[in-house]
């Protein structure tokens, strides 16, 4: 088959680089709203009804919106190999710790109300609050890890080895700046959150949500910034050493690269990406204020400007790295050396681009169907059929 | 690297996914049951199959969740536990389970949250299409999976790259019709279709025990039965495809399958039962039925069979030959710029073999190092555990028959004998619930036990494929999914139990309201009311 290079191998990498980013913010502006809430869970509503309430308006949604996190790790296997394995058996206990709470939080919406227990539904509504704090915070950790490398490297037949025992490791990724993204993620989700229930429910539980949220946007906002400044004055960057090689093997052992200078050198050889971090702090400021005076739909979507402009200001910052090496930085992972063949970007490419659309239509649907607040008369007038 | 890494990651793997097909045959069967129940409900109007397919729809939920949840752990420890493959064959293997997101569990997953909550929002026939999506997702998701695990049993449409070192695909219409993925499909979903018909069958004939909700029991019996039927043939003869297809691609298995330790002139006998004695490499014992398995591995009475030693043999050789493979591949490593072509030739008339000169690095860190009581070890690596194997296939198919046996009675009674069914058989019928499980998960452990030493047949040894993680991260994980899950098991199963002894939610004054209008339209030529059950 020779129709995969109508494409060529360079462009098709940067486009599934885009489409890694758009699967991340795709996840995070869904099942990031359901992490928001589930940690906001036990703070904004008190009685039983009311839980029932915010389990309800996140309900009938987030099956599908789990499936942005299953299709990211998916997507990264079949397009980013060399990433998918160096990265998840180095994060090894931190991912294991993700995989128990995406797995306690699917069963705890579903069981919580099916029985009537006070004891069961609250050991339950913790459930809830640790599957949705626990990744939130992880993931901001791992970015955070991410942008001051990772200690692998790749043997000569691209084994990825990590040094260090299992707890060494674990520990190891608790880096005070890692820390910092892991406040950054917890309180964008969390302001995320606010805004889907401020969206969804009303009364009580709205106003609470919207109280906590604005709080939590001041603290992403601060922390963004925060680690911003961190990242000009105290961190690191990587560069690679010789010319490019855009179409070459996926090989990362082919190109050297030094570690140095710092990652915010990109805003002056690309000046436009700055529009990503613009686009962070005005949407986190403008959800905040959409928070406070009480706007809904609106605010939602300020929230999912702020979320989209904060991910992409990573990816934009670092390319073309992905995972950089500090143990070795030749080993380390850029966009033109730890993709997939040409000819399965390219199959995957086609793939996608039948698939999303139908995906995103039918998705708009299913939100249509179910638009409207929840209201404690929902939970229990339908007492046996809802969560 | 340590064996014990190896084993304990292997462990851990097949707890996990054995785990995971518990709850997959059930929503794949029960998805569709629903489905049926709800189109005959559009079709008919009558609120007793509303009931139903709200009924199962209940289990199906309790189930489908932890379906979902645990086939996260799936997706990602290939990456946690099993790196080195997943650089080594990402290219190939990571595409189907990317499709599966997309064009399957997206679809399932975003639906099945319409199904338990758009009952008022939605008109019926919505509805119905709405259900309709979420069996159809299941099924799906399904297919891509074993595109994926039957590419690790016949790995086609593949190459090795040295300048990646990795397989990389070169023909992705070999990768999605792979002959090994379309047979291991049929026979996948039609066990979980036997499945859901065993289950339906023996909830509903609690029910009838019980003297409740007959109405629901007895429709509930004939659905069952009869798709149960199909079902249970379909198992049968497709996994017969799936030994048919494996004489040609994965003859090592099929021959321990079978025990035979020596090539027998064709057509080969099947041996029914025996002793399989991996130190005296034969089988005692053995009560043989002539030419039967000649016949399903074949399909001829001329075609030979080959027995465990001639492959071994046959192993052997190709270890040597990969060898050669291996060399080529170290020369291009060293200086990949400058190799001369004839090198590169080299590697690509012997590449195919490559993966037998793998199966060394147990033994020696540079294949080429080898000994030669070390490569005849390594060719003896290649013959799997064949007691299990023996034993566990013939489990697996003396179940799939008797599932055909109890269909074929239910459907019997059900269609011709007004719905009557001896006590004896309910009772049977409540005690066979678990058997499909346990045939579904003999199934697996013959394809994957019967697959080792490789990972991905001929290509990659499983003692390489393991992510370089310390023991203690193993057992750390190992304990956890192991409280974890035990704890979700039971909370499952007492919710379903729970669910079960609750019973469905019959809405009296509805069904009466519809019964009044209608009565006039239904009576029966004996004057008997329509609604009559029949006498007991």
């Amino acid at each position: 088959m020779i129709l995969y290079e109508l494409i060529d191998f360079d462009l098709l990498r940067v486009v599934w680089w885009v489409l890694l980013g758009v699967l991340l913010i795709g996840f995070s502006l869904t099942d990031g709203f359901d992490m928001g809430v589930g940690a906001l869970l036990p703070f904004v509503a008190k009685t039983d009804v009311e839980r029932r309430v915010v389990i309800n308006t996140v309900g009938p949604v987030w099956e599908g919106n789990q499936v942005w996190f299953i299709l990211g790790g998916g997507a990264i296997f079949a397009a980013w190999p060399p990433l998918y394995a160096v990265s998840f058996s180095g994060f090894y206990l931190a991912m294991f710790l993700v995989l128990a709470a995406f797995i306690v939080r699917p069963v705890a919406f579903k069981y919580r109300s099916k029985r009537d227990s006070a004891a069961w539904r609250s050991r339950w509504d913790w459930a809830l609050f640790a599957g949705g704090a626990v990744p939130a915070l992880l993931f901001g950790v791992a970015v955070g890890n991410v942008l001051l490398g990772v200690p692998f490297h790749l043997t000569d037949d691209l084994m990825p080895i990590y040094d260090g025992s299992a707890i060494g490791k674990l520990i190891r990724l608790l880096h005070p700046f890692a820390l910092l993204g892991g406040v950054v993620s917890f309180s964008m989700l969390l302001m995320h959150g606010a805004a889907w229930l401020s969206l969804k429910t009303e009364g009580q539980i709205a106003e609470r949500a919207r109280s906590i949220g604005t709080k939590a946007g001041l603290v992403a906002v601060a922390g963004y910034a925060l680690a911003g400044l961190w990242l000009a004055i105290g961190i690191d960057g990587f560069a690679l050493v010789n010319d490019v090689v855009s179409n070459g093997p996926s090989n990362p052992l082919y190109s050297e690269v030094t570690r140095g200078g710092s990652w915010l050198s990109a805003y002056s050889t690309r000046p436009w990406i700055v529009i990503a971090p613009l686009m962070g702090f005005a949407g986190a400021l403008m959800a905040m204020r959409g928070l406070r005076a009480g706007r809904e739909v609106s605010t939602l979507l300020w929230s999912k400007l702020g979320i989209t402009g904060i991910i992409s200001s990573v990816g934009l910052t670092m390319f073309p790295f992905i995972l950089p090496s500090t143990v070795d930085p030749n080993s380390s992972l850029t966009v033109w050396d730890a993709s997939s063949s040409h000819q399965t970007l390219f199959i995957m490419l086609v793939v996608t681009l039948i698939f999303m659309p139908l995906i995103l239509m039918y998705t708009a649907w299913v939100y249509k169907v179910l638009w409207g607040k929840v209201t404690e008369a929902d939970v229990t007038e339908n007492s046996d059929s809802v969560y | 690297m340590e064996i014990g890494l190896v084993e304990l990651s292997r462990l851990q793997f097949a707890m996990t996914a054995m785990y995971h097909f518990l709850f997959v045959p059930l929503t794949l069967g029960l998805s569709i049951l629903v489905a049926i129940m709800e189109t005959v409900y559009v079709m008919t109007n009558r609120p007793i199959w509303r009931q139903m397919t709200k009924f199962w729809g209940s289990l199906f939920g309790i189930n489908f969740v932890l379906g979902v949840a645990t086939g996260i752990t799936m997706e990602f420890q290939f990456g946690m536990n099993w790196s080195y493959y997943s650089h080594y064959v990402g290219d190939i293997f990571g595409a189907p389970l990317a499709i599966e997101g997309l064009m399957a569990f997206f679809m399932e997953a975003t639906f099945v949250g319409l199904f338990f909550f758009g009952w008022d929002k939605l008109s019926k026939v919505s509805h119905m299409v709405v259900t309709w999506l979420v069996a159809i997702g299941s099924n799906f998701s399904a297919l891509w999976i074993l595109i994926a695990n039957g590419w690790m049993q016949n790995p086609v449409g593949a190459q090795f790259n040295p300048d990646t070192m990795r397989m990389e695909m070169t023909s992705f219409f070999d990768v999605v019709f792979n002959e090994v993925a379309q047979a291991k499909f049929v026979h996948t979903v039609s066990a979980g279709y036997v499945t859901a018909a065993v289950f339906v069958l023996g909830v509903s004939a609690l029910y009838l025990i019980q003297n409740r909700h007959k109405d629901l029991a007895r429709r509930s019996i004939a659905v069952a039965s009869s798709f149960g039927l199909a079902a249970a043939l379909s198992v049968v003869v497709l996994g017969d495809e799936s030994g048919y297809s494996a004489s040609h691609t994965q003859k090592m298995k099929l021959a321990a399958i079978e025990g035979m330790w020596e090539t027998h002139e064709a057509p080969a006998p099947f041996n029914l039962i025996g002793f399989p004695d991996k130190e005296a490499r034969e089988t005692h014992y053995a009560i043989q039925i002539p030419w039967v398995m000649g016949l399903i591995g074949t399909r001829s009475l001329t075609q030979e069979i080959p027995g465990i030693n001639e492959l071994e043999a046959e192993s052997e050789e190709r270890i040597r030959d990969g060898l050669i493979a291996y060399d080529a591949l170290m020369t291009i490593r060293a200086d990949r710029e400058n190799v001369s072509p004839e090198v590169r030739e080299t590697f690509e008339a012997h590449s195919e073999n490559l993966g037998f000169s793998l199966l060394l690095k147990r033994y020696v860190d540079d294949p080429r190092d080898a000994t030669d009581e070390q490569i005849a070890q390594a060719a003896a690596d290649t013959i799997p555990g064949v007691g299990p194997l023996f034993w566990a296939f013939r489990l697996m198919v003396g179940l799939g028959f008797s599932f055909i046996a109890v269909m074929i009675f239910f459907f019997v009674r059900a269609s011709f004998y007004q719905m009557q069914f001896p006590r004896w058989s309910l009772y049977a019928a409540v005690a066979i619930i678990p058997t499909p499980w346990i045939a579904a998960e003999l199934g697996w452990f013959v394809a994957e036990f019967g697959r080792q030493p490789w990972t991905v047949d001929g290509v990659l040894p499983t003692a390489l494929s393991a992510s370089h993680l310390s023991i203690a991260d193993l057992l750390i994980t190992l304990a956890g999914f192991i409280t974890f899950y035990s704890v979700l098991f039971v909370i499952e199963v007492s919710l379903m139990v729970k669910y079960i002894r609750k019973g469905p939610y019959m809405d009296v004054a509805e069904t009466e309201a519809w019964q009044a209008k209608h009565e006039h339209r239904l009576r029966t030529h004996d004057g008997q009311g329509p609604f009559a059950n029949p006498a007991e």
